[in-house]
């Protein structure tokens, strides 16, 4: 098999109220079954997906948010969140349920120049 | 080059498909090869047969069947979203087959660039 190639996902949409961002976490667990180099990157509402203590009863959605914290297990552990969605939004790293590296949106649009494929979701 | 195309969006709702179609077009017409076209989310609404415009819109479905009829274009729908939404091999349209998200990601691999159209 070839080398691996550099996959990043981005991921801009809330967790809930479209399916991007579940079916977003399909491909991502292919990807990484395919042994590619796979990063995610969180921005926009997609710093959402990320929130502690999702509830989804109310609206009969599953929460997948702790299929998130079983990624490191699929040997995906390269997470960014994009600072500026963060402070937009009144979280900080403490509120995500799992361990991400945060960077700026020009630290972020550096590492998108160095990925093959980006698939934004 | 080599290109991968994917769709997330479904047809008439959104301009992904018909921005993704011209893609494809001019994409041959220029002398390049298109790998394979994915269809995923809302995008797998594309693919069915069913589907009937007004007489006086462009028929979107028919129009990604004549593409894989004349170029041989290789058009696949994620099997998940696709049985999510009533999307099963009876109402298939011409040219079309439903697959897994492997073949997404031998997209990724096997083009030179993935192209992604959606919001």
């Amino acid at each position: 098999m070839s080398a691996p190639k550099k996959f990043m996902f981005v991921n801009r949409k809330a967790p809930y109220g479209t399916v991007y961002a579940l079916e977003s976490l399909e491909v991502v667990l292919i990807s990484a079954a395919f042994e590619q180099d796979v990063s995610l990157v969180f921005a926009d509402d997609g710093v959402y997906q990320l929130k502690k203590g999702q509830q989804t009863k109310g609206i009969e959605t599953k929460n997948f948010s702790p299929t998130y914290r079983a990624l490191e297990g699929y040997d995906v552990e390269k997470l960014y969140v994009e600072r500026e969605s963060l402070e937009a939004r009144g979280l900080a790293e403490e509120d995500l349920i799992v361990d991400v590296t945060v960077l700026g949106s020009a630290e972020l649009g550096a590492l998108m120049g160095e990925q093959d494929v980006v698939l934004s979701f | 080059m080599k290109f991968g195309v994917l769709i997330n969006e479904g047809p008439y709702q959104h301009q992904a498909s018909d921005s993704a179609y011209l893609f494809c077009k001019a994409a041959l017409a220029g002398g390049h090869e298109i790998q394979r076209v994915f269809f995923y989310h809302d995008g797998v609404n594309n693919s069915t047969r069913l589907t009937e415009p007004p007489q006086d819109d462009r028929n979107i479905v028919a129009r990604w069947s004549k593409l894989a009829a004349d170029h041989g274009v290789d058009l696949v729908v994620c099997v998940a979203a696709a049985l999510r939404r009533g999307i099963k091999d009876e109402n298939l349209a011409p040219g079309f087959r439903i697959s897994g998200l492997g073949q997404l990601v031998e997209s990724g691999i096997q083009a030179d660039r993935l192209v992604v159209f959606g919001d």
